[in-house]
């Protein structure tokens, strides 16, 4: 189209009236596909901002749409998450140390490399199942937090070790050529120099994967947490609900009022998750201008 | 004062203390503290090996307990009924155990899905690595993660509150719950991730053969459709596939959107049952554990599983493949 005044054949000028049409297509298409997700969250902002006050995060879920809150589901979310930090981001992490620094290239690295590739693919559900069998019953923890964060812990790992081994590949060689050279083992090369270089890499690995752990529903209905839930957990073995299961409860509810409920508890999940990304992507910029 | 003091008496103590290492340090022959360092830190490999060891334990967990039960299940349910039987009315007397109408269901929804996602995800990819501007870019790539990390539950709600009535008010023969809306809300839900693993695929063709193929008097789209995407074919290809096999074990938007009705129905205006939204019936109900429906979420979790397993493989293998084609 720039050098339309020179073109003189007919048959070029279609083809750029082609190529101009598609580049049309290609964007008012991405535009769409954006377009419906603005849609979706407009949607749901404008059915349940008006539930959200300060009587809704305060209240305990109820029977009744006017006393309906949030206030237990919030407490199990943050019980949860932390409890799932705790197990998975040592865990996570010293997996991605192993395979990235220690292994070396051996049978063991290999097999570990496929594994956990597939593990990242295996649907939520079945770790749901692999929990309630495992966590549930075998071990006898019951439906408590304990047994949902570690049934999360195995979903989230593969995501936290796939992160966190790209976060210390980044660093660059020098650095450990330099830190080997001036006498110090593997180890101190990797607990005084990679580790920090890699840390905020690490960490937007790890909020990422927390925040879909509190996205997550299917593994906890498996597991059978708790969908009424009046009263707040106190220790890893209470049994507890989380914000999506209290989203999950009202929707299947057939009552429009309690589906307004859900778009004010989606509302309040949104935002959580929202502030966690944006911590996440802010974290990789700075990293990506630290190992640059 | 009190504090002040402890200090001081602290202090010296302290000095003390580490000149005395200073002096044990020295004293000792290099090698010992040397063999106690490789020591500690061999305790160290072994605790970060036996992390590593965890998500190979996740597997095995995985493949025993769903081996275990499936074994249960099909010691009374002829694996030739399972596989084939046209009715899955597992709960109800008399039984019959034929997973063909919730295979059916979710095939229903993968491929409407992929019908949707799959041409608007690779237009925006194309948008995005060849024609958008810098800018454009950089907004649309942090949003597109951020999309991304919607909970599933979400696309349920939308489904049911918004795309379903949507679709009411075009045919009254919409069910409330149908397979339609489910098909819909899943292909936006895996959109976000075919254009962010396509648009990385597409960048990553080198720009020396786009500019080969300007060079020839390609016009953009002549580049794009026959240099740039079939350079990237395989990553693109892999794209799809994991989109497919997410939307395979999506489980609370189909759960909420499409229903509970096992059928082999062709008509998606109506309701359909998923494998993974029957087992999430059957885990809300009050179900005994050990009887024939408590084993039936094993065997029908065991297939989901080697069905994704399956199109994951096929993904890293085409990813591979033509990755080694394309280096050479």
């Amino acid at each position: 189209m720039i050098n339309a005044k020179n073109i003189t054949s007919r048959r070029l000028q279609y083809r750029h009236y082609k190529a101009y049409l598609f580049s049309r297509f290609c964007a008012v298409l991405a535009w769409l596909g954006i377009a419906l997700l603005a849609v979706l969250v407009y949607q749901i902002g404008a059915d349940g901002w008006v539930w959200v006050d300060w009587q809704f995060l305060e209240s305990f879920p109820s029977r009744f749409v006017e006393k309906a809150g949030i206030k237990s589901a919030i407490v199990g979310t943050v019980w949860l998450i932390s409890l799932t930090a705790i197990i998975s981001i040592p865990i996570g992490i010293a997996s991605a140390i192993y395979l990235e620094e220690f292994a070396g290239n051996t049978m063991l690295r290999r097999i570990i490399d496929i594994n956990i590739a597939n593990l990242a693919g295996v649907p939520s559900i079945v770790y749901g199942i692999v929990g309630l069998a495992l966590f549930v019953r075998a071990l006898d923890l019951q439906r408590s937090l304990l047994a949902g964060a570690l049934t999360m812990s195995l979903l989230i790992l593969p995501v936290i070790i796939i992160a966190s081994r790209e976060a210390i590949r980044a660093v660059p060689v020098n650095i450990r050529h330099a830190a080997f050279a001036l006498g110090a083992t593997r180890w101190q090369t990797m607990w005084w120099h990679v580790l920090p270089m890699s840390l905020p890499g690490m960490l937007t690995g790890v909020i990422l994967a927390l925040s879909r752990a509190i996205g997550e529903t299917a593994p906890l209905v498996m597991i059978g947490a708790l969908t009424f839930v009046a009263f707040l957990p106190e220790g890893p073995g209470d049994q507890f609900t989380v914000l999506p299961i209290q989203i999950y409860n009202w929707v299947s509810r057939p009552q429009q009022e309690f589906h307004d409920l859900a778009a004010g508890a989606i509302i309040v999940l949104l935002v959580l998750l929202l502030f966690m990304n944006s911590i996440a992507i802010y974290l990789r910029y700075k990293f990506e201008r630290l190992t640059r | 004062m009190k504090q002040c003091q402890s200090m001081q008496m602290n202090a010296p103590e302290k000095d003390l203390s580490t000149k005395s290492t200073v002096l044990k340090l020295a004293s000792s022959p290099i090698t010992s503290t040397r063999v106690r360092r490789r020591w500690g830190e061999s305790f160290i490999y072994i605790l970060l090996a036996a992390s590593a060891l965890v998500s190979v334990l996740t597997t095995l967990a995985i493949i025993f307990v769903l081996g275990k039960e499936s074994l249960n299940f099909f010691s009374v349910v002829a694996p030739m009924e399972f596989f084939t039987g046209t009715r899955w009315v597992p709960l109800l007397d008399p039984a019959s155990f034929g997973v063909l109408p919730l295979l059916w269901g979710t095939l229903a929804i993968a491929v409407g899905a992929g019908l949707i996602a799959i041409p608007v995800g690779l237009a925006a990819a194309i948008y995005l690595s060849e024609y958008a501007t810098e800018r454009v870019r950089l907004f649309l790539k942090p949003l597109l993660e951020l999309l991304a990390g919607i909970p599933t539950i979400v696309y349920g709600y939308f489904a049911l509150t918004f795309v379903t009535p949507l679709l009411q008010t075009w045919s009254d023969k919409v069910h409330v719950f149908n397979a339609v809306s489910a098909a819909i809300v899943v292909g936006i839900m895996v959109l976000p991730m075919i254009i962010t693993l396509s648009d990385n695929a597409l960048r990553a063709v080198p720009m020396e053969l786009r500019q080969g193929a300007y060079a020839l008097g390609a016009t953009s789209l002549e580049v794009t459709s026959r240099v740039v995407v079939p350079a990237g074919f395989g990553s693109v290809m892999a794209a799809f596939l994991l989109a497919i096999s997410r939307a395979i074990g999506e489980t609370m938007a189909v759960t909420i959107a499409a229903g509970a009705t096992p059928s082999l129905s062709l008509n998606m205006l109506d309701s359909i049952q998923t494998m993974t939204a029957y087992i999430v019936q059957v885990s809300l109900g009050d179900t005994p554990v050990g009887g024939i429906a408590y084993q039936t979420l094993f065997a029908v979790a065991s297939l989901l599983f080697v069905i994704t397993l399956l199109i994951n493989l096929l993904a890293q293998w085409i990813t591979k493949r033509y990755r080694e084609q394309y280096e050479l």
